[in-house]
């Protein structure tokens, strides 16, 4: 028992060393004037050749905690309440401008869902990617421009010095997504944030470019935070997931345990309206109501209200992250068990 | 009795642009025909380029075909136009694929809605056409009360349930519903699907299916078609299809489908670096990204053919042989 412990404390103190930490973090956005929270406490560990899945519905605020590792989203009001987000234990609110500018993209780089709208329709791709790869490294144009080749081909694109020549509207949707794994790889990052990265994408092209991620991912042993509504694609593709809802997360763990035995009932109701899990021509399962939107929330759990296992405790106090815990499986419900048994 | 029918359509488009030397014409939709019953799905499932919501608004009419004919019910409407055309429109309506996209930001709820009620039933005074406006809203889940708001005040879900309204209000026979859950999260999508099937059975409509996603395809559709490169090149029912494709393609389109469970990791080997999409241009069109092809498709003419099991294969080496 000691021994594992020991263990265990060895292995989180090297991890710490190399790790994306974002500790109960809060954010604030303007709305109609008023300051309201739509992030609350957010926790989340990223370390170093893991994928962490961060699931949930739309307005729920996971792309906000995202783009929030990259500071963006401040110059439209999001500003940080509460917590902190720590890049090898140094505080992302406390670099300078510069620092900022040359950890974006150089250690933590972001892939974006809409591969038709993150690129420059007026500049060739070539420029686009020699432009990345130059304000990281110390390069000329030539140099940078067989980075470039290196890259393309890195990401499957034949013909990679043709592509470079090619303006984005010349390629395809799975092509365009390519492009841009390979400008956020230019300048070789530790993390990778990539939000919706195949929602936009044909099925078939949706499968190569997972692949192509997590090739990408052993191989260069990234922390990739994927962030994503869809369970089949954590399924395909996440260590940990964390399962956000309306600003809290409501339950994180191993993937394997998490599809196993979901604790959450948010968590388990998810999953559960999936057509690819349900029998073809029933009715497929709901989540009654919606999503209560920042300011309106709940002042208990924040589930109770659309949640078929609320009792009167659900609603009285807010609840903590690890109400329940089994090991590295935590949830933010009060009636687990009644859960897992429902 | 069929309500919809088309047969033999074709539909070329010029390849090429504004900026762009105007190539070869390129085959958008290459001798399609399908009939589709009162009551009944019918998916067509297919990859971005495919021709399946080119086929959808031919079917329409809202695009001209270069050949073949169009049946609403017992009317030919390929050759019709104008206003006879306009009166017929009411046997066959659309439900978009974006809700944010396909609602006027500027009209209220329920001018949106009735808009349709201009064209087919201008009889109606303001109050008729208000009532029904709240009758469709409430079969679509939508209570009467925000009929006077704006689209931005609604959610997505509720969105499409407003798209949905819009199609319903002349009472059509035929829905052509495009992509209507693919911009929806799983939630939403699975309280619309479910609403499309209440709806089917109380009033009685076919629906044409547009879309990529199989699952959501195989959990509401009763036949499927698949088009590869602006052809059919595959059609059964939907529990046919699924349990026994013999096309390579539907086949590749059922392996990229979302796994369930973790534990179904690496059950298929997919090439992260297989970026082909390529099509031929003559004999079968999939070829190029054919592990079976031989010779002998180069000539292959990409008619459908009946196949065991009661479905039909574009296809010389069908996969007759299932594990």
């Amino acid at each position: 028992m000691t021994y594992i412990k020991v263990v265990a404390t060895v292995a989180r103190l090297r991890h710490t060393s190399a790790m994306l930490e974002i500790r109960d973090l809060s954010l604030s956005v303007t709305i109609q004037g008023s300051s309201v929270e739509a992030v609350s406490s957010v926790s989340l560990q990223l370390e170093a050749g893991r994928v962490l899945g961060l699931v949930g519905e739309s307005g729920c605020g996971k792309s906000l905690t995202a783009q929030s590792i990259l500071r963006l989203g401040e110059h439209q009001g999001v500003r940080k309440s509460h917590g902190d987000i720590l890049l090898d234990r140094d505080s992302l609110f406390e670099m300078s401008n510069e620092t900022l500018r040359r950890m974006r993209g150089g250690r933590i780089a972001m892939v974006f869902q809409e591969p038709m709208t993150a690129l420059n329709p007026v500049f060739s791709i070539g420029s686009q990617i020699t432009e990345v790869i130059r304000l990281h490294l110390d390069m000329d144009l030539k140099q940078a421009t067989a980075r470039a080749v290196a890259l393309l081909t890195d990401v499957g694109m034949e013909d990679a010095e043709q592509v470079l020549a090619q303006y984005p509207d010349a390629l395809s949707g799975g092509m365009r997504q390519r492009v841009l794994i390979a400008m956020a790889m230019a300048a070789d990052p530790d993390y990778i944030i990539a939000d919706e990265p195949t929602t936009a994408l044909d099925v078939s092209v949706q499968k190569r470019i997972i692949a192509l991620l997590l090739n990408l991912q052993r191989k260069r042993k990234l922390g990739l935070l994927l962030v994503t509504h869809d369970f089949g694609l954590v399924a395909e593709m996440c260590d940990d997931v964390a399962v956000m809802y309306a600003g809290q997360i409501v339950e994180s763990g191993p993937v394997s345990e998490i599809f196993d035995q979901p604790a959450h009932p948010y968590t388990r109701a998810l999953m559960g309206c999936r057509p690819e899990v349900s029998e073809a021509g029933h009715a497929l399962p709901v989540i009654g109501g919606q999503v209560p939107q920042p300011g309106q929330w709940p002042q208990g759990c924040h589930f109770a209200d659309r949640c078929p296992l609320a009792q009167d405790d659900c609603k009285q106090a807010p609840l903590a992250a690890n109400v329940w815990q089994e090991n590295q499986h935590i949830a933010r419900c009060l009636h687990v068990n009644t859960a897992a048994k429902g | 009795m069929n309500v919809l029918e088309v047969n033999g359509l074709n539909k070329t488009f010029a390849a090429g642009g504004m900026f762009r030397a105007v190539g070869k014409a390129k085959w958008a939709v290459n001798d399609v025909s399908f009939q589709l019953k009162a009551g009944e799905t019918l998916a067509i499932v297919g990859e971005s380029g495919s021709g399946k919501s080119t086929t959808a608004r031919l079917a329409m009419r809202l695009l001209e075909s270069d050949s073949g004919n169009v049946l609403w019910g017992d009317d030919d409407v390929s050759s019709l136009s104008g206003k006879a055309l306009r009166q017929l429109r009411s046997h066959i309506q659309m439900v978009f694929q974006d809700p944010f996209a396909s609602l006027n930001p500027r009209m209220k709820v329920w001018q949106t809605v009735a808009e349709g009620l201009r064209v087919h039933q201008p009889s109606l005074s303001q109050q008729q056409r208000r009532q029904k406006v709240a009758d469709t809203l409430l079969l679509c889940g939508l209570d009467a009360s925000g009929m006077d708001r704006y689209p931005h005040q609604f959610s997505g879900g509720q969105r499409q349930r407003i798209g949905i309204a819009r199609a319903l209000i002349v009472e059509p026979k035929v829905l052509v519903l495009d992509e209507p859950v693919s911009a929806l999260d799983v939630s939403v999508q699975a309280q619309i699907l479910n609403l499309l099937k209440d709806i089917q059975r109380v009033k009685g409509l076919a629906y044409l299916f547009i879309s990529h996603d199989l699952s959501v395809v195989r959990h509401i559709s009763d036949r499927v078609a698949v088009m590869f490169a602006g052809r059919i090149v595959e059609q059964g029912t939907a529990a046919e299809l699924f349990a026994h494709a013999q096309h390579p393609y539907t086949h590749a389109l059922l392996a990229a489908r979302p796994i369930a469970h973790p534990r179904e990791r690496h059950s298929i080997a997919v090439d992260a670096n297989e970026t082909t999409e390529a099509t031929a241009d003559s004999g079968c069109a999939y070829q190029p990204r054919c592990p079976f092809a031989t010779e002998a498709c180069a000539s292959f003419d990409g008619k459908l053919r009946s196949q065991s099991g009661g479905h039909d294969c574009a296809c010389l080496h069908p996969l007759l042989i299932h594990d």
